[in-house]
Order: structure tokens, then sequence, then C-alpha cells
């Protein structure tokens, strides 16, 4: 007990480390004891060996973990702000097509590194005005998911038809089902500085007693990216801002009557989850080095609200470990039972675990994800799980 | 919303209106009349089940394309191979969806099948019920599509006979479209009756309204959602059967239906028959038009725009407009 209770409570702290936890704990993440943290750096050393180990997986778990930040993405939408968004897909897609457009038309290093930004900003532009028309429309709860899901829809017809030569943007064709091949190979820097090739680059690394191992550039890239915004995403929900994100899932209204900006709070959330959605579309599309419009599929759509529900809404850790292990799930079962699968998880989850599993496991006190010494968190997680007898 | 129902006055002018404005259209330019009046129909027809589970029971059902899916294979099954009469085959693609509904509102919607396992082994309720947990229940609902949708393609592979479209053509238009016009409204009027004449409609606008109240009044709220989501889902079948032999049966036929029906009950508001059938005139014409001159992906985005004007100036759709002007003329008077 000694030791989960050394965070200090608030204040300035003397040390950086216990000042830098105090940033990234809170009563709105799922995690806040040193045993977390230990666990959470005994994780990442795995992640970070699994490769090395694992002999060659890494390829395909990288892909995993790109999709982990969509996962994040709608958990601070729709577990943070309470707006569930069946769009994330949307703005993923056109983060992956603008990156696409612009890395073909400028496929030198400088510009392939401007090629992220513009994706990333894209989604984030796209979800700022859908946001804006929705938010300051008046347009609010299920309708808000009604308009993402046409959302979906309207930009799945509309890539389906730009086969034709029409439309071509400078060099690159959007070509309608066919997709997009011939990006350029993900290479970041800028030219005559330094660059560095991260995508089809594996080196043969020599290991001290495992022999030569396959060493992936883009998986590390990716896992870094990922804890960068995980570890980014729980500063912002435990701050005063993600607070009144919290404030508007539990009651809008009242926290409207507080006195809080809640459609620019909406519309800020929204557009943040748009570009961490446009930036995972970007090194989706950078991984395959293609894309095509069946990111804009319903079924495609589906699986960020599988993940998200599946690992707990409420909780970015939650999101994070389900995206990755759904996703393995629904690789290796592969064929056409996969999507059976998916949406038996999805029932069952909602009916039987509806706040997920991650806060359902802190709920029961597990030491490395407990909500540490806060008892009115862990009372209100447990009743969230509705289906639950109170117990002692 | 039902003394929108139940002013008839205003109702019946507003369908004599129609009617007169139909039968105009079609001898003057016949063509252009039975497109968009079959536009109409469409957007009714795929609407209108859903409008009956989500107004009442407050309840979003996204698997509601593949209870159309449901209909529309019962129907073209039942035809290719049981060699029903086309009529006798829709009706029991219809039934068969309504009994479908039955079973999924009592295992998933109510939970009452869960329940009774979970009270008989250990002793306690499984789940909650899913009326008004709106978001809850979407994500539920989307999951059965999923596994409908892939169920479906795992049994019957990735498209199945489709059946004849019967009639011929009249001034280059089929007759069979033009026969669905009336049969829209005869569907509309079924509905209206149903719950606005009949004790059961009395019983299922009182849970509506109020649901406590109308328990202590004795009516079984529980027992009237039942029914609700199985009429629900049995209009939704029967959309199928009528839609079957138009469309080619595909596991994913469903999702040509979601756009139509979603944007149709946001437009139209909380009234099942005023609202459908109007959002239906507004958006029938949008969808054809915008759809015949620059082509299909100009008539959804015409009405993802519509959708979102309407919820901007009309909040609880075309039937809180009509709402407010009676509010405002009664306060006046």
């Amino acid at each position: 007990m000694a030791t989960e209770s050394s965070a200090p409570a608030g204040g300035t702290s003397p040390t950086p480390i216990a000042r830098l936890r105090n940033r990234l704990e809170g009563p709105n993440t799922i995690g806040n004891s040193r045993p977390f943290w230990i666990g959470f750096a005994l994780v990442l050393a795995a992640l970070v060996a699994f490769p090395i180990l694992g002999a060659g997986t890494g390829n395909q778990f990288s892909l995993f973990l790109v999709l982990g930040l969509l996962g994040l993405s709608l958990s601070l939408v729709w577990g943070y702000t309470g707006i569930l968004s069946f769009g994330q897909t949307v703005f993923f897609g056109v983060g992956a097509y603008t990156f696409g457009v612009v890395s073909i038309n400028f496929p030198s290093p400088g510009g392939i590194t401007g090629a992220i930004a513009a994706g990333t900003l894209a989604g984030a532009v796209l979800a700022a005005l859908l946001g804006y028309f929705m938010f300051y429309g008046g347009v609010r709860d299920v309708y808000v998911t009604i308009i993402t899901l046409v959302s979906t829809l309207v930009m799945l017809t509309f890539m389906a038809q730009t086969a034709g030569s029409e439309w071509t943007i400078g060099e690159a064709a959007l070509g309608g089902f066919n997709g997009m091949p011939g990006m350029p190979l993900l290479t970041l820097g800028a030219e005559g500085v330094f660059t560095f090739q991260f995508v089809f680059n594996e080196y043969e690394v020599l290991v001290p007693f495992l022999g030569t191992r396959v060493f992936d550039p883009f998986y590390y890239l990716a896992l870094a990216l990922l804890v960068a915004a995980y570890l980014g995403l729980r500063v912002l929900v435990n701050m005063d801002f993600g607070r009144v994100l919290v404030a508007i899932r539990e009651d809008e209204d009242r926290t409207m009557m507080f006195g809080y900006d809640v459609k620019r709070a909406k519309l800020v959330s929204f557009t943040l989850g748009g570009g961490l959605a446009g930036f995972s579309g970007v090194l989706y599309a950078a991984r395959n080095v293609y894309i095509d419009p069946s990111v804009f599929e319903l079924y495609f759509a589906t699986l960020p609200v599988v993940w998200v529900s599946v690992g707990g809404r409420k909780s970015l850790l939650g999101a994070v470990s389900a995206t990755i292990a759904v996703e393995y799930l629904r690789l290796s079962i592969g064929g056409e039972f996969a999507l059976v699968a998916v949406g038996a998880l999805l029932l069952l989850s909602i009916l039987v675990l509806p706040g997920g599993v991650v806060p359902w496991t802190a709920s029961r006190g597990i030491p490395w994800v407990r909500t540490d010494g806060i008892p009115w968190i862990r009372k209100r997680v447990r009743g969230d799980a509705s289906s639950e007898v109170t117990e002692s | 919303m039902m003394q929108a129902l139940s002013q008839a006055r205003y109702g019946i002018g507003a369908v004599v209106v129609v009617g007169v404005l139909f039968a105009v259209g079609a001898l003057t330019t016949p063509n252009l009349t039975f497109r968009i009046s079959y536009a109409v129909s469409f957007v009714v027809l795929a609407a209108i089940g859903l409008a009956i589970i989500f107004g009442i029971m407050g309840v979003i059902n996204l698997a509601h394309g593949e209870f159309i899916l449901v209909g529309a294979y019962a129907t073209t099954l039942a035809v290719t191979k049981v060699g029903l009469p086309l009529p006798v085959a829709m009706v029991a693609g219809a039934l068969v969806t309504a009994v479908f509904g039955l079973v999924v509102e009592r295992v998933i919607i109510s939970g009452y099948v869960p329940n009774w396992i979970g009270q008989r082994t250990v002793g306690r309720d499984l789940i909650t019920p899913f009326y008004d947990r709106l978001a809850d229940s979407m994500v539920a609902t989307f999951g059965l599509s999923l596994i409908m949708v892939q169920g479906a393609r795992i049994v019957f592979g990735n498209s199945i006979d489709q059946i004849g479209v019967p009639f011929g053509s009249t001034a280059g238009y089929p007759d069979y479209r033009i026969a669905l016009v009336g049969i829209t409204a005869g569907v509309l009027a079924l509905v209206y009756v149903l719950f606005t004449q009949t004790l059961f409609g009395t019983r299922v606008r009182a849970t509506m309204q109020d649901e406590q109240t109308a328990k202590a009044l004795g009516i079984d709220t529980e027992r009237t959602y039942m029914y609700t989501f199985a009429i629900g889902s049995g209009l939704a079948g029967f959309t199928g059967a009528l839609f079957a032999p138009l469309l080619s049966m595909q596991p994913s036929i469903g999702d040509q239906f979601l756009v139509e029906a979603f944007v149709a009950v946001v437009v139209g508001g909380a009234s099942v028959v005023v609202g459908t059938s109007l959002s239906g005139l507004l958006l029938g014409p949008i969808d054809a038009l915008f759809s015949d001159e620059f082509g299909e992906f100009a008539g959804r985005i015409a009405l993802l725009i519509t959708a979102m004007l309407a919820l901007r100036f009309l909040p609880g759709g075309i039937t809180g407009l009509i709402d407010r002007v009676r509010a405002m003329r009664e306060g006046g008077s």
C-alpha cells in the first residue's frame, strides 16, 4: 500500500518523475499506481523485444499498432466525450488517400514527410467541418451517430465511382474500386540533411545468443507513435479540458449550465479524434503502400466500435489492448467466419459487459490496473457494469 | 405526436392533394411522375419498419437492412424452392421476418431469454433491456447485422437466384413499380389504422407517451414492446419481399436501404405515419432528381445535406414542426 500511495495528490512535486506521473494520472484513466507503470514498462519491453524473439512476426503486428491509433481516436471521441461516431474510418480513409495523393505527386523524402502532415491535417479538417455543422447545428446524441454513419456510406459511394481518368489529382489516380497503388516508400527527413526509409527496409541484426534477426524499422516507428499517442491522450484527458469532456459525456446539459462551452469542447475533441484517425490512416497507407475504398465500407467502420466497446470505451488502455487483441483474433480466425466472430464478440460484450473488459478488470481490484486510492471511481466503474451484483 | 395522428382533417386534405397531384402528373408527364412516386415509395418502405421501432421503443435498429434481407431472401426462396405464388410468398416473407424479429426482441433487446436462464442458473439477471439505451442498442444491433450478413453469405453464397419482375410496363415504365406506389399507400393506411383505431394502438401510444403511467393503468408494456418490435420487423421484411423481384439478391442488399431509411427517420421525427410519409414526400423527389441528373453519389450527398439541414432547422423533424405550428395556432386563438 505504501508504494501505491506514494504519488503526490497535487501541487508542485519535487522530482521530475513525480511531476510527470502527476500529469499522466487522474480519475479519468485506469492505471494510476506504481505497479501499473512497472507492468506498462514490462509490456513495452516485451513489445520491443517481440519481433526479435518472435522471428519475423513483427511485420503483421505493426498493422495492429497502426490500427491502435484508430482505436484511441474513437476512445477519445466516444469514450471520453460521449459522441458515438461511426465516421472515424472516414477520417482514416481521407487521411490515407490524402497521403497517397500528396506523396505520389512529391515522391521526395521531404514531400513524403509533408504528405504525412497533409493526411493528418485532412482528417482533422474534415472532422472539424463535419463537427462544426453537426455540433453548432444542434445535432445531438444518436443523430450524430446516424450522420457519421451516413457519411461513411456517402464516402464509399464517392470513392467507388472514381475509376475514370477525370479523377486524377496531379500524378495520382484515385482509381475507384481498384484503389491507389504506386505510392512511394515511406522515407522521412529532408534531402541533403538526413533521410531514412521506414518500410521495406529490413535490417539483418546480429543478436547475441540468438543469431541474426530481421529488424523492421516501421514496427518501431509505429510502436513509438502509438505509445506517444497513448501517453499524450492520458495527459489530455487528465487535464482540465479532459474533465470538461467527461462532464459532457456524463451530462451535457448540466455542463452547459455550469458555463462551459459544450459545443466548442465537443468540436475540439471531434477534431482531435479526426486528426488522430487521419494519422492512423496515413500510416496504414504508408505501411501497405496502397489504399482502396474498402476502408469506407460499413464493415470496416464497425471495427473501431468493436475494439473500443470490447476493451472498454472509457479507458484508453482498453481501446489499445482490445484493438490489438481483436485484430489478432480476427486475422487468426480468418476466412468467412472472422466476421461472424467479430459480430458475436461485439454483441456479447455490449450485452454482458457494457463497460468493457479493462474497466471491469480494474473494478475487480487487480493491482496493476487499479484506479489507485480513489474509492468513488471504483464504485462508479462498478456501477457501470450494470449487470453485476454489488458485492463487498 | 398523437394529436398529429388524430387530427384527421388536415391529414385527409393532404392525402387528397397528393392523390390529385399524382393523377394530374400521371396524365401530363407520366414518366417523371412514376419515377418520383416510385422514389417516394422506396423511401417510405425503407423507413417504415425502422420508424416504428425507433419512434415507439426508442431502439435504433442498425440491423434494419438485414431484416429487409431476411424478408427478401424468404420471399425469393419461397418462390424458387417451395414454389409458392409470389403474393403468398411475400406475405410469408413478412411473417418469417416478424417471427425473427420476435426472437431478436426476446433474446437481445429485452434480454428476456438470457435473464430467464440467468435467474435459473446463477440467480440474477444477466443483461439489462435495451429500451431507450440508444447508443448501446445501436452497437448491439450492429453486431447482429454483421453476423446476419456474413451468415447469409456462408449459408446461401454470394447471391441466390432472383425472381422475375411481374407485370408488363406502361408508358415505358414497369407496372410493378407503379403497383408498389399503391401498395405503399396501402401499408401506410394500414399502419395508421392499427395505431389510431385499435385497442392495441391505444396501448402502444400510451406506453410510448408515459411508460410508468401506462404500466400503472394495467398495460403490459413489455408485451406491447414485444409486439411493436415484431410489427416493425414484419414491415421491414415486407419491404424486402416487395423489392425482391427488383434487386439482385446479395447478402449486402440491406445496405441499399440504410441511407434512405435513416435519413427519413431523422427528417420525419417521432410520428410514424405522418413523419415517414412526409419525409418520403420530401426526400423521394430530392433523391430521384439528384440521382438522375448527377448519379447515385449526388443523390446520397443531397440526402445527407437534407438530413443535416432538417436537424438544424427542424428539431424533432417534420412532426416537431407540425406540433409547433399547432401549438402556436392554439396559443393564438
